[in-house]
């Protein structure tokens, strides 16, 4: 059945997502258990029910308000189809390159195989990359705003190459009127001084990778001798941070099932001076570390306790940033953006070392979702189309989900990886995606309250 | 209202028709390359 309201409490706070409108209210126990039968008609059903517990004047003034939110569009609002925009084809926005087959460490999880993407180990030339930047600016039609991210493998095992492109963009850019923004990702081990002014003096964002605590980032992250590195990487990201004024940088962990207790991770990362903050769930296939359908009352609770947390670190002064709690419940993105999801496959394409063009960097060596390449373009002309349609509208589990417009459906490697098929979501992720989300709506409305 | 406080001013509906500007990030690379929610997207024209 379609899930078009949900009900969800912190602690003893109650709250109602109108799932169509976006809107979200803070309820009395009343009111929550109206909702457990009103269906924006059966008034006198409700009273029936409930005139035991509640008094009938009080229930009355609840259907009224309850009345009062349908008229103003703020519950049950109209199902929400298709937008007549996102019938357009889709326009190649963003690239990941991958500049570096090759990595400087052999983290356990890594879904790269340590950069090798099932290949060899390859670095990418200028003139891959030349191409690949052109790509964009030819498939990019009006928009302004483009997106480069140097990833790998290490990117920064292929400086040279990050240096030639970004110089390149920076011309291109002003030849063509385009904006790119930059980001690298990066393990850390490199970032030197040099690297660290490079990355400062061209505005490129960073992605750093630390799993928190010193024990856990060691046993998954180790170096190619198989030794720990979060000493050495902790104080170079320190260095870059700080360097950068504590702005345009987003620290990045991955919880596995040997620290389910992922709280005390991200607040390691706090205490360590780092305010923006990100820890992802593993996603992994019969390995020990693997997140499995048990874990997950667990993994709940512990996103209850970091919600505690993270409140409570803002309410000392020290709040830091927790990518999957921010949200503007009042100026988000459009119905079309929620559609379009991450835009693999259709706005965002993964460029390997030798050219090839994949849907996102997830997919790289997965043959059979091969694009195409940056010098002759997209030759498997159906999957574009094939993954823009793959929508929270077209996926029968997620077209009648609370989070449909949350969520964007899933990551599609991930559901490719699980159930061989794009349009069926990895359920653990969907979970776990459930349950961060009311965390989110949480901490905004507790947010929003206190202003 | 005595019962309910809405806390933020939806806007989903009316973005139907005006949005799909398609100048906003894509989600997956806006902060840790293997996150797809799209929520906690920014939208470039009313920022």
């Amino acid at each position: 059945m379609k899930e078009n309201i949900h009900k969800f409490h912190y602690k003893d706070i109650y709250f109602l997502l109108d799932v169509n409108s976006g809107a979200v209210h803070v309820v009395d126990v009343m009111t929550a258990d109206i909702m457990d039968i009103f269906d924006g008609h059966n008034d006198e059903t409700v009273i029936a029910q409930l005139s035991g517990i509640y008094k009938i004047s009080e229930l009355a003034e609840v259907l009224s308000e309850l009345h009062e939110l349908i008229n103003k569009g703020q519950l049950f609002a109209p199902d929400i189809d298709v937008p007549p925009v996102f019938s357009e084809k889709g326009i190649v926005k963003s690239m990941c390159l991958l500049v570096a087959h090759d990595c400087n460490l052999r983290c356990k999880y890594c879904f790269a195989d340590s950069g090798e993407f099932g290949a060899d180990r390859r670095l990418m030339n200028n003139e891959v990359g030349e191409a690949a930047v052109e790509y964009i600016i030819r498939h990019s039609g009006n928009r302004q705003h483009c997106e480069i991210d140097f990833f790998g493998g290490e990117p920064l095992v292929n400086m040279p190459v990050v240096r030639h492109l970004t110089e390149y963009i920076r011309n291109r850019e002003k030849e063509t009127g385009k904006i790119f923004k930059l980001t690298l990702t990066t393990n850390g081990m490199l970032l030197t001084d040099e690297n660290i002014a490079f990355l400062n003096d061209n505005n490129i964002s960073v992605v750093i990778s630390l799993d928190g605590r010193k024990e856990v980032h060691d046993r998954m992250r180790p170096d190619v001798g198989g030794n720990g590195t979060y000493d050495r990487v902790i104080s170079n990201f320190k260095k870059l941070v700080k360097s950068r004024n504590d702005e345009n940088y987003y620290m990045r962990g991955t919880y596995t099932k040997y620290n389910l207790d992922f709280t005390k991770d991200v607040l390691s990362m706090a205490k360590e001076g780092f305010d923006i903050l990100s820890m992802e769930p593993v996603v992994a296939k019969d390995a020990d570390y693997a997140i499995l359908k048990s874990d997950l009352p667990r993994i709940f609770a512990e996103y209850d306790k970091l919600v505690d947390a993270y409140l409570q670190y803002k309410s000392e002064g020290k709040g830091f940033f927790f990518f999957h709690f921010n949200m503007d419940l009042s100026n988000g993105p459009c119905v079309a953006k929620r559609l379009s999801g991450c835009g693999a496959g259709h706005e965002y394409y993964a460029v390997a070392a030798n050219g090839d063009m994949y849907p996102c960097h997830q997919f790289v060596g997965r043959n059979k979702y091969l694009l195409g390449n940056v010098f002759d373009g997209v030759k498997n002309t159906d999957l574009p189309q094939y993954f823009r349609n793959c929508h929270v509208l077209n996926k029968e589990k997620c077209r009648d989900c609370w989070a449909r417009f949350f969520c964007s459906g899933g990551c599609h490697a991930n559901a490719d990886l699980f159930n061989g098929d794009i349009y069926k979501p990895y359920e653990i992720g969907c979970e776990l995606q459930k349950k961060r989300l009311e965390c989110a709506i949480a901490v905004q409305a507790i947010n929003n309250m206190e202003k | 209202m005595k019962h309910i406080k809405t806390i933020n001013k939806p806007y989903l509906q009316s973005t139907i028709k005006t949005g799909g500007c398609g100048e906003c990030q894509a989600s997956c690379q806006s902060a840790c390359k293997t996150s797809c929610t799209v929520g906690n997207q920014v939208c470039e024209k009313r920022q």
